[in-house]
């Protein structure tokens, strides 16, 4: 049970916001409040678009304690129109359909559950997007 | 800041050991090191380990192996960087032995993984990553090496089949290694029909967990009495830094603290790769392997695999890695990793690597990573005349 730290990320997880530099314009996803390009400070919230393409992928046999019930599922890393990498499940695809250089659009899906009583954690996947 | 020899060596065979707890492997590797030392105490203790807390609900290492191994009393402290642990420990022991603060110090790396099952062991593992931004879409810490391993086949045109040197290779020299937990050989038809785990890594891309510890005794090189050649100068010690979440990293294919670290220590012995007689890299996976020899110089990026191919990593090759078996096959207990690496340099630095014996080791290479390459811990360790 962890709903504050679920909680404080629901603008990441539902609605991909980052950060823009002031100084140097890098778009930034995940927030991190110094620009890793000039490190000055970034503290300007900017929306993604949630579009992007494959930059790698992986389907997943052996999985963590809380996602057994989702295997075989396929993590890929998004390069975001925008510029940076994201990582994330993809969504509503046939594993064998997923190539590199594929255009994907974000979707809110469920991350995980956290038994029968417990959180239901809502967030980002990516689905193939019709060119 | 005064130079640093290792002086006694210590390990436990990498293995499931039901019957020993952590605290029970961790003093039987402190007990040999100080004995092969001829140390009776020490200064210090520093103790490599990631995850006792999860797997074990044990932490406060530092104080119960120090009590364990009876030297109550003694400074001693717990250093954690994921699976760079083992290293970051005998970072911190050259540190205060370089520096003065102690004379004599005992490094533990130590690792109990197999208590829980494997759903909780891949949850631990998976804590070397970014917890809210990588973790959380469920993904394994197999699963972020093979993201590297299909973006490097698909930017170099590597095969799998091309990586299956890396395994057979450490499954070779493991054979021969009594502490090694694989003692068979394995083919590249069993490399490429092994099961899959995170596609494209298989069973047999991957390095086995396992239960294990293994531990060095330290002091200033001025003080060390040379038996016949068994202590061994480090001649450089290096930490560097990446960012922890794959998707942070400017170029996920190049491995910037694996070049940074390296290069510092390259400076440090005033050396060069091609004086390396032997490399003990971090073969979690063998995509690890071929991002590992590109980032420290022993090969051009993307052509790092193909070292394997050419069969330059075995004992007689150029570049020997996973001489007494690595990652894959002498086995991975994460945290003890690292010190098992500088454990089996010192051997090979010693002549006392048998029939696994690289000829004419002088210069000894081991390097350790925590995560998929956030910290990478690079010793350089000179055989004594």
């Amino acid at each position: 049970m962890n709903i504050p730290r679920y909680w404080r990320l629901q603008n990441q997880r539902y609605a991909m916001v980052g950060e823009v530099c002031n100084k140097c314009g890098a778009k930034l996803f995940p927030p991190r409040d110094v620009c890793p390009e000039c490190s000055k400070p970034a503290y300007e919230p900017y929306q993604f678009s949630g579009r992007g393409t494959i930059y790698s992928y992986s389907t997943l046999y052996q999985a963590p304690a809380g996602y057994e019930e989702f295997v075989p599922y396929t993590v890929a890393l998004i390069r975001l129109e925008e510029g940076p990498l994201v990582t994330a499940q993809l969504a509503d695809i046939d594993p064998t359909e997923v190539e590199i250089g594929m255009p994907v659009e974000m979707v809110t899906r469920k991350l995980r559950e956290e038994g029968d009583d417990g959180l239901i954690v809502y967030g980002y996947k990516f689905r193939k997007k019709d060119a | 800041m005064r130079d640093v020899s290792i002086i006694g060596i210590g390990q436990t065979k990498v293995d499931e050991h039901w019957d020993r707890s952590l605290r029970h492997l961790a003093g039987d590797a402190v007990l040999a090191a100080l004995r092969d030392a001829g140390a009776e105490t020490v200064d210090a203790l520093y103790v490599g380990n990631m995850l006792s807390g999860l797997l074990t609900g044990q932490e406060h290492l530092g104080a119960l192996i120090a009590d364990f191994c009876g030297l109550r009393g003694i400074e001693a402290v717990k250093v954690e960087a994921a699976c760079g642990s083992g290293a970051a420990a005998l970072r911190q022991g050259y540190a205060a032995v370089a520096g003065g603060l102690h004379d004599l110090v005992v490094v533990c790396g130590v690792e109990k993984m197999t208590d829980t099952v494997n759903a909780e062991t891949t949850t631990g593992l998976v804590m070397a990553a970014d917890a809210d931004y990588e973790s959380i879409h469920g993904i394994t810490f197999v699963g972020i090496n093979a993201l590297l391993m299909r973006r490097y086949m698909y930017e170099y045109g590597a095969k799998h089949a091309d990586f299956a040197n890396f395994a057979i290779v450490a499954h070779q020299n493991a054979v021969t290694n009594p502490n090694a937990i694989f003692s068979s050989p394995i083919t590249a038809d069993q490399f490429s029909k092994a099961r899959m785990i995170a596609d494209p890594i298989n069973l047999l891309d991957s390095s086995g967990i396992a239960d294990g510890a293994a531990a060095v005794v330290l002091c200033p090189s001025g003080i060390a009495r040379d038996g016949g050649g068994r202590s061994v100068h480090i001649r450089a010690s290096s930490v560097a830094t990446d960012a922890v979440a794959v998707h942070d990293r400017r170029d996920p294919l190049w491995l910037s603290a694996v070049e940074v670290s390296a290069n510092k220590a390259y400076q440090q012995a005033q050396v060069g790769p091609r004086e390396i007689d032997l490399f003990e890299l971090h073969d979690a996976f063998t995509i690890m392997s071929a991002l590992s020899l590109e980032a420290a110089g022993f090969a051009e990026r993307g052509k790092g695999v193909w070292l394997a191919e050419a069969g330059e990593i075995a004992l007689a090759g150029k570049i020997p890695m996973a001489t007494m078996g690595g990652l894959k096959a002498r086995g991975h207990p994460v945290g003890a990793t690292g010190v098992y690496q500088v454990v089996e340099v010192v051997q090979q630095l010693r002549g006392q690597a048998g029939p696994n014996q690289v000829p004419n080791a002088r210069l000894g290479m081991a390097q350790n990573i925590g995560g998929s390459g956030a910290t990478v811990i690079t010793h350089i360790l000179e055989a004594s005349d």
